[in-house]
């Protein structure tokens, strides 16, 4: 009986079985045509960071004379001496001074951006429409407009040759770009919670820190890592403001020497941009998860 | 002493006039509901009574004291919000202690006040969970705790169930008269607010209903009085399911109506009760109140009958007198052999269940014994 059953069933089974292995095959054929694709338009967009990093353990000579990335004869030659530089400080007082820049930046930014998106996106005042129109201009206005009166102002105040005038303005609130985004993930978020902490008994402030900031928190990652990652990039501010070498950040410092040595020594050049690239890209990896958070959702999850 | 008065409490939107100048009493202890469709105002009302709402005119006073300038936090009340409003990003003990831990209450009051709210409220294993870890019912239950432990005067509630499916909902109901009673014998002060849109809620729950309307009050009463005696044809049409019947009509003669192009006698018992005679007045008779006959008699309404629908333990019945539709609701037991579709019907309506509105202010005229 059981036979009979099996005999009569088994060409249809095996039917279903050919198809459905023909189905795998042409599945993984698929994904590794898709993949195969990838992979080479990542390397194509990768290629030049791949030959920079390369590079950069080339000896001088070896990096015109071989166009491949990979150096016939390693060499740390341009880390040592890179990061000794021309100067009579080594790269990690530039490293340092970078991060004197970006870190009270960041926090600045962050912490005065988050009080102004609060201030407009929750209350009611005065003019607000018009204030919040100034702000979404300001985005518009090309930079170049206010680096004149800028450095006037701050050579009035007495600013330049500090690091004030990349510091202040961020501290208040100046990045617009910030404070629209964080206004426009604040409208997202039910007033219901801030409500809730009102008839619990907190001032505005203390709904300010204790509910909305951690709602807020993938939106502020976000804003954190931009100014993070464009500050450690900036060049034309503290070229502007920053006059003696010894409060030079990366960015002035790399370009220092290509101007001071005549014969340039590339592979020290490449190796210091490595080694500035490392902490934006360090930063970026770790934060990754909330920064996708922040700038792909504008609401909250249930 | 945790009385609630409000006085000529009135709210604007811009040149929109929300609430318009209400008054009311809740007393110590009681639980008021606030009931009606939405855009009547409960809710703008009961958040400018939290304090979330600045109020345009008129008084707020809880206990006695006149807390229209107060911050929420200061004013002895607590909410629970209809989306929950749970702070995401903290555990539900965080959750239940916040305003203690924003008082700086010593951690070892802190620590009794949330178990004794979390047993009361059976949420003990839910403490250590994040708000998306709960099910809606437990989110509100740990809601109601977060209320809880303040020990307010007021309690709040806006709409604390529309969120829940029909059967917690029914669950929860219970679970929050009983807390309201169990709090009240315990000595704790349990005035309570509720506003819902949902005439079951209002009435399985409250003390005494305020029903309103586009920002005015329209009776402030106990269940079986608003039921009984609704004050005018919106509050008869808003409580009761299915709505009252309405039929406008004229006086004729001294005890008889005429409606949908029939005279309708009303029979002197029930003119007694008549207190101002207006000519043109409306007919409201539930659906309940409406009873089958075999055949005319005087003071009977005819019509056809046109659906019939069984819902269990009763029948609706549609029937059609003239341009108008009529509901009766009879027990399924005493229509076993009733009328079929399309047959003519007499209905007979219950002189005690027939009420007389006037038809232009749509004032209950026969209330007055």
């Amino acid at each position: 009986m059981t036979d009979h059953i099996l005999s009569q069933n088994s060409p249809a089974a095996r039917d279903i079985d050919i198809v459905r292995s023909r189905e795998t095959r042409r599945h993984r054929f698929n994904a590794a045509l898709r993949y195969a694709l990838l992979t080479v338009v990542g390397l194509l967009m990768l290629y030049p960071l791949i030959w920079l990093i390369g590079a950069s353990f080339k000896t001088n000579s070896e990096i015109f004379s071989n166009p491949g990335f990979w150096p016939e004869n390693p060499t740390l030659d341009g880390y040592i001496r890179g990061w000794k530089t021309s100067t009579p400080y080594s790269f990690g007082t530039f490293f340092i001074n970078t991060l004197w820049i970006v870190i009270p930046k960041v926090i600045g930014t962050a912490i005065s951006c988050t009080a102004v998106a609060y201030g407009f996106a929750r209350f009611d005042f005065p003019f607000k429409k018009v204030l919040f129109s100034a702000l979404i201009a300001t985005l518009l206005l090309p930079n170049v407009v206010t680096r004149i009166p800028q450095y006037l102002i701050f050579r009035d105040l007495g600013w330049l040759d500090s690091y004030l005038p990349l510091w202040v303005p961020s501290a208040l609130a100046g990045d617009a770009f910030f404070v629209f985004m964080l206004v426009q993930f604040l409208r997202a978020i039910p007033r219901d919670m801030e409500e809730a902490a009102r008839v619990d008994g907190a001032t505005t402030w203390q709904t300010l820190i204790f509910i909305v900031v951690p709602l807020l928190m993938p939106a502020l990652i976000s804003v954190c890592l931009f100014q993070f990652m464009w500050t450690m990039n900036d060049f034309l501010g503290p070229l502007i403001y920053i006059s003696s070498v010894d409060k030079y950040p990366i960015s002035l410092a790399l370009k220092l020497s290509i101007d001071t040595t005549e014969a340039f020594e590339w592979n020290r050049v490449l190796a210091m941009s490595v080694l500035s690239l490392a902490p934006a890209l360090a930063v970026f990896f770790l934060a990754q998860k909330y920064f996708i958070d922040g700038i792909s959702s504008g609401g909250i999850k249930g | 002493m945790a009385r609630l008065q409000l006085r000529n409490l009135e709210k604007d939107y811009g040149s929109f006039r929300a609430v318009h100048g209400i008054n009311l009493d809740v007393e110590d202890g009681e639980f008021m509901v606030l009931v009606g469709p939405s855009g009547c105002a409960k809710s703008t009302t009961l958040r400018m009574i939290a304090g979330l709402e600045r109020v345009t005119g008129g008084e707020i006073r809880i206990g006695g004291e006149l807390v229209n300038d107060k911050t929420p936090g200061d004013r002895g009340i607590s909410m629970v919000f209809q989306n929950y409003a749970l702070y995401p990003h903290m555990k539900v003990h965080k959750n239940l202690s916040f305003s203690m831990r924003l008082k700086r209450r010593p951690a070892a009051e802190i620590e009794q006040a949330t178990s004794h709210v979390s047993s009361l409220l059976e949420i003990d294993p839910l403490l250590d969970r994040l708000p998306k870890q709960l099910s809606g019912g437990q989110a509100q239950r740990v809601a109601v705790g977060r209320a809880l432990i303040k020990k307010p005067q007021v309690f709040l509630f806006d709409e604390p169930l529309s969120n829940l499916d029909a059967k917690l909902r029914a669950s929860m109901r219970v679970r929050i008269t009983d807390l309201h009673k169990r709090l009240k014998a315990d000595g704790q002060q349990a005035t309570v607010i509720y506003v819902t849109h949902d005439q079951t809620e209002a009435m399985t729950m409250g003390d005494r209903i305020c029903v309103m309307r586009d920002g005015h009050i329209m009776q402030v009463a106990d269940p079986v009085t608003l039921y009984s005696r609704p004050a005018n044809t919106f509050v008869a049409g808003f409580i009761g399911s299915p709505e009252m019947n309405f039929l406008d009509g004229t006086f004729e003669g001294e005890n008889s109506v005429r409606a949908a192009e029939q005279v309708i006698v009303l029979g002197d018992e029930f003119t007694k009760r008549i207190s101002g005679r207006s000519e043109h007045v409306t007919l409201g008779i539930r659906p309940q109140h409406l009873h089958i006959v075999a055949a005319e008699t005087p003071g009977t309404i005819k019509g056809k009958l046109t659906h019939i629908e069984f819902m269990g333990h009763e029948v609706y019945l549609y029937v059609d007198i003239g341009p108008k539709r009529l509901i009766a609701v009879v027990p399924s037991a005493s229509y076993d052999r009733g009328a079929l579709r399309d047959d003519w019907v007499w209905l007979s309506p219950d002189p005690k269940g027939v009420h007389l509105f006037d038809r232009q202010s749509g004032e209950n005229i026969s209330l007055a014994i």
